[in-house]
């Protein structure tokens, strides 16, 4: 027995030395020496957003420093942290979230010219923030189970009791939560509950996210899902799109076609405000926001982009139509949380 | 005394957050949060769940090692390597593949039986390790005064494996309270759920900090069970002077209880295997297999490094356990339970905002990760070092303290040895369990340091499964060599 534990204590510890070594050889850019270091907070995935980072290095010329999280618990962290917190800059993909620090006060004001490629409906009220790309809620289906023309026309056709027990949504999900925020802010408190307490007598089935959702209408486990319409690209990039049994149904004018965002925004504790301003205006030059609609299938918040690839089909986001619902205004989750509570949806 | 005090400031670092966050929020808030219908059902669940899988695997654990060790059991060989592999197996990686394999599973049986499934071994192992340690004299006796094998089991073995029993069970209570991996992706809602939801949904934090003070109430409550359930514990006789207790013969019923074992180990390793295989044979064209040997190096350096620090905090609280009992030290291991029954993500942003506030130079280092697996994970030590300290005898220090040693002299020169394989498998369990945490080392690992389950987050978060899938096989890899190793130490003190 001691030999054992002798013998797994010396790998161990060679072990830790090489995890001491190994740990600076993640990134693959190469540093810029004498170079200032940028630190951002990314709740976006390295997966999705890892190149487009690299790139900034050169473009702004300082090493940039990335921690990836989720959105929801890097916000968590930054409250957490407060103004003592390492970041320069938050990367977030949700509209909420960006307005939650925001509220808290710990998002300084972005300059005029750091925001001027954003298309002024992408801006924040206050200048806290910016959008770098949209992303379009969706209802999604299996078309080899409900043809295209028995789809839902609006919110209120999932009231229909023929969809009992057969929707999936994902109640603690961001954007899931921006879709209530936004039926709340159309419908307003009364007409939200009323639509809120019916869909619960829906029976409505929960799930961990929205990538769960989508995979449970392909195996036919829930019909209809309240979901974002990239998931289905995520989805096929590793299995093929034929044998993928999911599509889309995209609906305008209507609370379930609100746009939301990914956006970014300065620390107001950062020490290097104009480096951080130009890492967020970067993340608006034609260079990033093409990466952006190619490699996450996203829609561009500034104008004059289009994507380079025609596969796989995605709408252009002049034909989406998104309900009259300010960006800014989708921080008001407290009131959205009470209500799903109230009615046993959260 | 000073070494206990050492363990209990760091084990109390999420208990003073939530209490001054909770104070901080006001009354109404936290009221608001309390009556809330929806606390009171996640609570239920949270309970329910808990008492159903720590029952089942208190039952499952003790008779697989009963059937494994006391037995003549077809296969009992390759049973006993298998049998404690599951711990292994990350609760959310078999959520995940059982959710992927059987869609239509979900709710209370699905997270029943995923969990029992990869948690039983927490009973198993101890009990395994007390059963070789027994001597087996006294259950040839009964057997010889015409009891059955059966009534032998009951009345004479089952008594003395009970301490180790229950402290497993306690561990398996504490986890599955904790746990959100595997009862978020098989749909069932418990305490965890609000607290995920509070922070990651909503950004209002109050229902986070009501409903983690609410886990560990019910964690102390757990642990007052435990502390009654335990009873006193028999001293045991030495196993130097006995022998092994002779081999139950199980008849027609050998069979049948083999296939039940291995029913068991396919619900808990089979379906996550072959599915981590499949996906990882249509990613390895892709596969960057120095970034994959990257991760698990860093992976196996932070859970050595926790379970070093874990296992000598857990010392000073297990000695004081099980040497000098009382008052204060059960409020200290209490204490120490409590880490374990928050989830990660609450233990590490107590610690995320400990770090900012006090110990600025190390926050975002490995040091100050290491002090929150410490935070997490002490239970899983402190167990270990209990038990295997109340194994020894006391008389045996006694003994060298009546020849002229100092009380810790005797302490470290005699019952050390004997301790040592306890103490080394409470660090193993530390070890694994560290590998496979994910929500507190999102926060608080050195920027650019990604472990195997960082990385396999990453990339299935977007769905890449086949490309994850290496990491989690990896994964399930690195947790598995300690718990072979460990094995082969219980193998040969059965042997000699």
């Amino acid at each position: 027995m001691l030999v054992t534990i002798r013998t797994i204590l010396a790998v161990a510890l060679s072990l830790t030395v090489l995890a001491g070594c190994g740990s600076g050889a993640e990134q693959t850019a190469p540093r810029i020496e004498g170079a200032p270091t940028l630190t951002i907070y990314s709740g976006r995935n390295q997966e999705l957003v890892g190149g487009l980072l690299e790139r900034m290095q050169t473009a702004i010329g300082a090493n940039v420093e990335v921690r990836y999280g989720s959105t929801g618990e890097m916000s968590a962290q930054l409250l957490e942290e407060g103004a003592d917190t390492p970041a320069d800059v938050f990367f977030g993909q949700d509209a909420g979230a960006l307005g939650a620090l925001s509220k808290a006060g710990l998002l300084a004001p972005l300059p005029a010219e750091t925001t001027a490629n954003a298309l002024p409906q992408y801006r924040a009220a206050d200048n806290t923030w910016v959008a770098t790309s949209g992303r379009s809620r969706v209802v999604a289906y299996n078309p080899d189970r409900t043809p295209a023309d028995q789809l839902p026309p609006n919110v209120d056709a999932l009231l229909d009791p023929r969809w009992r027990g057969q929707i999936g949504y994902a109640p603690s999900n961001a954007s899931w939560l921006s879709f209530v925020t936004g039926l709340r802010l159309l419908r307003g408190e009364d007409g939200a509950r009323q639509w809120l307490t019916a869909f619960a007598g829906q029976q409505p089935q929960r799930f961990d996210g929205n990538g769960a959702i989508v995979d449970a209408i392909n195996q036919g486990t829930v019909t209809l899902g309240l979901v974002n319409h990239y998931y289905l690209y995520e989805k096929t990039h590793d299995i093929d799109p034929a044998t993928y049994r999911v599509a889309n149904h995209y609906v305008p004018n209507d609370p379930l076609g609100l746009v939301n965002v990914a956006g970014a925004g300065v620390l107001r504790a950062t020490d290097q405000p104009e480096l951080a301003n130009r890492a967020v205006q970067f993340l608006l030059s034609r260079d990033a926001q093409q990466y952006l609609v190619d490699e996450t299938n996203e829609y561009p918040t500034v104008a004059g982009v289009a994507r380079s690839r025609a596969v796989p089909p995605l709408p252009p986001i002049e034909t989406l139509s998104p309900p009259p619902v300010r960006l800014a205004d989708l921080d008001s989750v407290d009131v959205t949380q009470r209500m799903l509570q109230e009615t046993g949806l959260l | 005394m000073v070494w206990g005090a050492a363990a209990a400031v760091v084990a109390a670092v999420p208990l003073v957050h939530l209490v001054t966050r909770v104070v901080g929020a006001g009354g109404p808030a936290v009221v608001a949060t309390l009556t809330a219908p929806r606390t009171l059902d996640l609570l239920v669940r949270s309970a329910a769940l808990t008492a159903a899988v720590t029952a089942a695997c208190v039952a499952l654990g003790t008779v697989a090692a009963w059937l494994v060790a006391r037995t003549d059991l077809p296969g009992r060989r390759v049973l006993a390597v298998l049998l404690p592999l599951p711990l292994a197996v990350p609760s959310y990686v078999a959520g995940f593949t059982w959710a992927a394999e059987a869609p239509w599973l979900a709710g209370f049986p699905a997270a029943f039986a995923v969990l029992t499934a990869v948690s039983y071994p927490y009973v198993l192992l101890p009990v395994l390790a007390a059963l070789t340690a027994a001597d087996g004299t006294t259950e040839e006796v009964a057997r010889s005064l015409g009891h059955g094998p059966l009534r032998v089991a009951w009345t004479v073995t089952w008594p003395r494996v009970r301490p180790a029993a229950t402290a497993g069970g306690l561990l398996v209570a504490l986890y599955v309270l904790s746990d959100f991996g595997a009862v978020s992706l098989l749909r069932f809602d418990t305490l965890t759920l609000g607290i995920f939801t509070s922070y990651r949904g909503t950004f209002d934090r109050t229902p986070a900090y009501v409903l983690g003070l609410l886990l560990v109430l019910l964690a102390v409550a757990v642990a007052r069970g435990e502390a009654r359930a335990r009873g006193r514990a028999e001293a045991p006789v030495s196993s130097a002077a006995g022998r092994p207790a002779p081999r139950v013969a199980l008849g027609v019923a050998g069979p049948f209880a083999t296939a039940g074992l291995v029913a068991v180990l396919l619900v808990a390793l089979g379906v996550p295997v072959v599915s981590l295989v499949r996906w990882s044979a249509l990613g390895a064209s892709s596969l960057d297999v120095a970034d994959l040997a990257a991760a698990a190096v860093a992976t196996a350096g932070v859970a050595f490094a926790a379970a070093v620090v874990t296992t000598v905090l857990a010392v000073g609280v297990g000695v004081l356990g099980a040497r000098w009992p009382g008052r204060t030290t059960r409020g200290l291991e209490e204490l120490s339970y409590l880490g374990h029954a928050l989830p990660g993500l609450s233990v590490g942003l107590a610690v995320v905002a400990l770090g900012v506030a006090w110990l600025r130079p190390l926050y975002q280092t490995t040091t100050l990760l290491v002090l929150a697996y410490a935070v997490l994970f002490l239970p899983l030590a402190v167990g270990a070092v209990r038990s295997a300290v109340e194994a020894t005898p006391p008389r045996f220090e006694e003994v060298a303290r009546s020849l002229g040693r100092g009380p810790l002299a005797a302490l470290a020169q005699v019952t050390a040895p004997r301790a040592a394989p306890g103490i080394a498998a409470g660090a193993t369990l530390v070890f694994l369990t560290v590998a496979k945490e994910l929500p507190a080392t999102l926060l608080l690992r050195p920027t650019g340091t990604e472990t195997l389950a960082v990385r396999l987050w990453s990339l299935s978060s977007v769905s890449r499964y086949a490309a994850a899938a290496p990491y989690a096989a990896v994964l399930v890899l690195v947790a598995a060599l300690p718990v072979v190793v460990l094995l082969r130490g219980v193998d040969r003190r059965r042997q000699t």
